[in-house]
């Protein structure tokens, strides 16, 4: 075998730990999100919990065909794909998996797009310094609407939730809570639509970046077949297992939810986010969500929005971003000092080790489709636990 | 390309409250009008959760409510779909 043999096939090896690391991220990204469409379903039992996350599967796979708009442009806008290698783009995925597990970890809904861009500028930076990021894209693409989505989906919601209780209000609350509930499975089902449409595209993004900086396909390649079978069946999977930490404090810790709030909320976001991928306006699914969840507290009398709940999502919201960044420059780093293919491989050994360390210690405080309903009292998962959790 | 897309913001509130918010609403008017009728169970403080009055305007009304509910929802679904595959046209 020649040398340049040698190069090609440990290029395609690295390749295919890219591929498999980006499914990764897409499960993560998957079960990291259930809550967004399912939360509120889940909380007004509207939707059994099983029921719910298998139907949010079905709906985020068939979602994933339905558009490939935003697919195409994903990574393009915001880096200089030129300088962007395989290394580049392990590391970067290794930032954003690690982050969306430790938000898990901790019941947090913080945005999957955000980890994932943040871990590829973060690995870009590392390897090519600031000119190779496209700043301005990054401010006008991520961090404007990360600002503006929560606020409209919240004002839509606030809306929304007035309008029901006006309208309905005649009707005794038993009867009004029965009705809802059954235009809730309706509503919860479009955001769940509108997520396939949305984060599962942000992977095929990345995968189709990798093949083009492998030359596996030409630069102008829209996303092979395979890639969007595959990435749909990844992040359906995820969702089918479900976020149950994430889903109970979208549920349960910013606002206590009635069926009616539950289908303001759910139209609320799936209207944005739809609305916003057909303007051409790529955002987060999370935090539209959220917004959507605060605005109905706010649209109904009487009801409380626990705002140190907002308060600390806000700031993993902040965090994110940077974080991401930070992890990716440092998977980076490695790579490049170990070099070659040794260098990624030792990379995403370090991570599947983080992962299955957060995994085990998610064990100690188990939030499951049993539990995730239990009464908030604070923290994440819920304290009445049947074995007592293991000291850290 | 500026730093702020007003003009897609501006579109995005306005048809996000006439979508988001408009919708449910008619669904709302759906339930109020499937509640009218002689058997009141669901105005009429009970403890009852069935939500149908039993009178046939009221629960033409309703049906015509969901149904455009319906239709909107399928028109979303096909206009995501011609944007999401340039094509199809």
């Amino acid at each position: 075998m020649s040398a340049r043999d040698a190069l090609r096939v440990s290029n395609d090896v690295v390749l295919a730990l890219v591929v498999v690391t980006a499914l990764c991220f897409d499960f993560t990204n998957g079960f990291h999100d259930t809550g967004n469409a399912m939360a509120t379903s889940i909380a007004t039992h509207a939707l059994g919990p099983r029921t719910a996350v298998a139907l949010s599967g079905v709906l985020n796979l068939i979602g994933a065909f339905l558009s490939l708009a935003v697919a195409a442009t994903i990574a393009s806008g915001l880096v200089d794909t030129k300088v962007v290698t395989l290394t580049v783009v392990a590391a970067g995925l290794a930032g954003g998996i690690i982050w969306n597990l430790l938000t898990w970890l901790l019941g947090i809904p913080s945005s999957s797009s955000h980890a994932l861009i943040g871990g590829v500028i973060g690995s870009t930076l590392a390897a090519s310094g600031g000119h190779a990021v496209l700043w301005k894209g990054l401010v006008s693409k991520v961090i404007i609407p990360a600002c503006l989505s929560p606020i409209i989906a919240a004002l839509v919601a606030a809306v929304g939730t007035y309008m029901l209780y006006r309208i309905s209000r005649s009707l005794t609350e038993k009867a009004r809570n029965h009705g809802f509930r059954i235009g809730q499975i309706g509503s919860a089902c479009m955001v769940s639509l509108a997520h396939g449409t949305n984060d599962a595209q942000k992977t095929m993004g990345v995968i189709t970046l990798a093949l083009i900086v492998n030359k596996s396909v030409p630069s102008t390649s829209n996303a092979p077949f395979w890639v969007i079978l595959s990435c749909a069946l990844a992040i359906s999977l995820g969702t089918y297992l479900g976020g149950w930490r994430v889903i109970r404090t979208l549920g349960k810790g910013l606002v206590e939810i009635e069926a009616p709030q539950g289908m303001a909320a759910e139209s609320a976001s799936a209207a944005v986010i739809l609305l916003s991928s057909g303007f051409g306006y790529s955002l987060s699914t999370t935090h539209v969500a959220t917004g959507s969840i605060i605005g109905t507290g706010l649209g109904k009398r009487g009801a409380e929005v626990r705002w140190n709940v907002a308060g600390r999502m806000a700031t993993a919201w902040l965090f994110t971003l940077p974080s991401a960044a930070l992890v990716g420059a440092g998977a980076y780093a490695l790579a490049h000092v170990i070099g070659g293919t040794i260098g990624v491989v030792v990379d995403l050994i370090i991570l599947a080790a983080v992962a299955a360390l957060i995994y085990v210690r998610s064990r100690a405080s188990k939030v499951d489709h049993n539990n995730v309903n239990a009464e908030w009292t604070g923290g994440g998962a819920p304290t009445e636990q049947p074995e007592p959790a293991k000291a850290a | 390309m500026s730093w702020i897309n007003l003009q897609a913001i501006w579109k995005i509130v306005v048809f996000g409250l006439v979508l988001g918010a408009g919708l449910p609403s008619l669904f709302a008017v759906g339930l109020f009008s499937l509640s009218k009728g002689p058997r009141q169970t669901a105005t009429e403080g009970g403890d009852s959760d069935v939500v149908v009055g039993g009178n046939p305007l009221g629960i033409l009304a309703a049906a015509l409510c969901f149904l455009i509910i319906l239709a909107a929802i399928a028109w979303g679904i096909y206009e995501v779909y011609k944007i999401g595959h340039p094509a199809a046209k």
